[in-house]
């Protein structure tokens, strides 16, 4: 018996002959996957290999991640919407030989020996499943300026967080290849229950719907996720036991208004990151957490330096993976969150990210990177980016801009620069608006000062 | 501009911005079947507080969101400026 488990034993242990995974599109019986794969009859040309998994369909990831745990030496989870120079650098610095895909005639990577497409419905294999491997997980990471961090997890860390868990039916929002969804996917597959997930395109109601068929016990999503289930007036399709909420700050109107939605059901909101790990789960209902916990000894353990979080347990990654990468810790084994706490009475309150990073509905803007898009028009002398509150999805971005010599601050000026904008940029990356300034304020260094 | 006229054309604003097809705007539309995501509604929720000086969204602690594009109109003809 091997001192960690894949997941193909977390299934075999929880064995129940109706226990599923579940989109729109697919329904994945998970005791098929005893002789069955989705990744051809053959998996013994996939052993030790490094695989990056680039599959947009969601009940196809959650397959081939369970037929590569254990069998692959490691995998790349790809995260929806990568293009190729994204995805060659990833694999380059994963030094990965195989490409799991799920579009045919899909441009292969240069640096790859072997495409193999993941199809549903399973598959017969020819021969039985060996899983013995301790496969590293690498999730990708927002980092500065288009290069993303490569973040080495195995299911050990990943799985730190998950206790036993009784008969859980669980559903998401999240998309699994991101931390708070795969966390919800592991402790599904780690339980007795079923997992039903969203397909892309897929509306609210048609979501909603899917849940309240398959009776879902538990739920989780971000603030912004469950402001969306709020106005859409839709809630009662479900009746949960257990409302978790992650990946942005939780204040206490969300928390307060899903308590009036759902007053049987424990409410909790988990504090976690791709790097340090889930941290701690706050379940008093309200906002931020006790300040008491920042001294508290256990399995995780937290510091407060420069009013910034840092994190040290066993649930954290083991590093980043790449050329180059920097240290994960520093050296009392600590993770830097990046995420700044302000201290009022007993409480401890998140108070957004160091290094201005905007969280826009769970995903993670870099001012810089959108400044760099600004700058690029032929029209934009400066930007800076900044953040503005919305209570709908926590933050917007904005930027202030200096126009060159010659155009005026106008209506057609903000159409111009935010339509190049929209053309090279995902959509929560655009600025929602402009502010057309005369100068932009520096540090004594020279840098554009980012506060104030 | 009335209130009811300032909100309806920036929902149209954003939409057209976001490459979004409305349905007519009419009181009973759900709010989830107008073609809006949650970041049209952060953004056209920003953009009427510019415009409006109400944000009655963020001043809602806990209280009712709106579910219809007529409660929603409702919010902000309540809202104080």
């Amino acid at each position: 018996m091997s001192e960690w488990r894949n997941l193909i034993s977390c299934i075999q242990e929880g064995r129940s002959r109706c226990r599923v995974v579940a989109t729109r599109d697919y329904v994945l019986a998970l005791d098929e996957f005893e002789h069955a794969s989705s990744l051809g009859p053959d998996l013994t040309r996939l052993r030790g290999r490094s695989v990056v998994l680039s599959v947009r369909d969601m009940a196809k990831v959650a397959a081939a991640l369970i037929d590569l745990d254990g069998c692959a030496r490691r995998i790349l989870l790809a995260p929806p919407g990568w293009d190729s120079r994204r995805l060659e650098a990833a694999a380059s610095d994963a030094e990965a030989d195989v490409l799991v895909h799920d579009v045919e005639g899909a441009s292969t990577l240069t640096s790859v020996e072997l495409a193999v497409a993941c199809r549903l419905p399973l598959q017969p294999m020819s021969s039985p499943r060996i899983a013995n491997l301790e496969t590293e997980w690498i999730l990708p990471t927002s980092g500065t300026t288009g290069a993303p961090k490569l973040v080495r997890h195995t299911l050990r860390t990943l799985m730190g967080a998950i206790g036993d868990a009784p008969l859980q039916q669980w559903a998401t929002f999240y998309d699994i290849r991101r931390y708070g969804g795969l966390q919800i996917f592991l402790r599904a597959l780690s339980g007795r229950g079923s997992l039903i997930l969203g397909a892309e395109g897929e509306s609210l109601s048609s979501l909603l719907a899917r849940f309240g068929d398959a009776k879902i016990t538990h739920i989780s999503g971000t603030p912004t996720h469950w402001r969306k289930v709020l106005i859409s007036g839709e809630g009662l399709r479900i009746d949960p036991e257990y409302v978790r909420l992650s990946g942005e700050i939780a204040d206490e109107g969300v928390l307060a208004a899903l308590h009036a939605l759902y007053p049987r059901a424990r409410i909790e909101h988990a504090y976690a990151s791709t790097e340090a790990g889930v941290a701690f789960v706050v379940d008093d209902g309200k906002a931020g957490f006790p300040a008491s916990w920042a001294e508290r000894d256990g399995v995780v353990q937290m510091k407060i330096v420069d009013g910034t979080l840092h994190v040290r347990s066993n649930r954290s990654a083991r590093g980043f993976l790449g050329e180059g990468a920097l240290a994960l810790t520093d050296d009392e084994g600590f993770v830097d969150t990046g995420d700044m706490v302000e201290r009022r009475g007993d409480r401890y309150y998140f108070a957004g990210r160091r290094g201005g990073i905007i969280n826009v509905g769970g995903s993670k803007v870099h001012p810089e990177e959108v400044e760099t898009a600004l700058n690029a028009n032929a029209i934009v002398r400066a930007s800076r980016v900044f953040a503005r509150t919305s209570p709908i999805t926590g933050a917007l971005v904005y930027a202030d801009v200096v126009l060159r010599d010659g155009f005026l601050p106008d209506a057609a000026s903000e159409g111009e620069i935010l339509g190049a904008c929209r053309a090279s940029l995902p959509a929560y990356m655009v600025p929602a608006g402009l502010r057309f300034v005369a100068d932009l304020p520096m540090t004594d260094g020279g840098k554009l000062a980012r506060h104030g | 501009m009335s209130l009811r006229a300032t909100i309806l054309k920036e929902i149209e604003t954003v939409a057209a911005n976001q490459k979004k097809t409305l349905p007519p705007l009419t009181d009973g539309l759900a709010l989830n079947d107008s073609g809006l995501d949650s970041l049209c509604f952060a953004i056209l929720v920003a953009r009427l507080e510019d415009i409006t000086g109400r944000d009655p969204l963020s001043e809602a602690q806990g209280g009712q969101f709106p579910r219809t594009i007529g409660e929603f109109v409702a919010l902000y003809e309540e809202a104080r400026v």
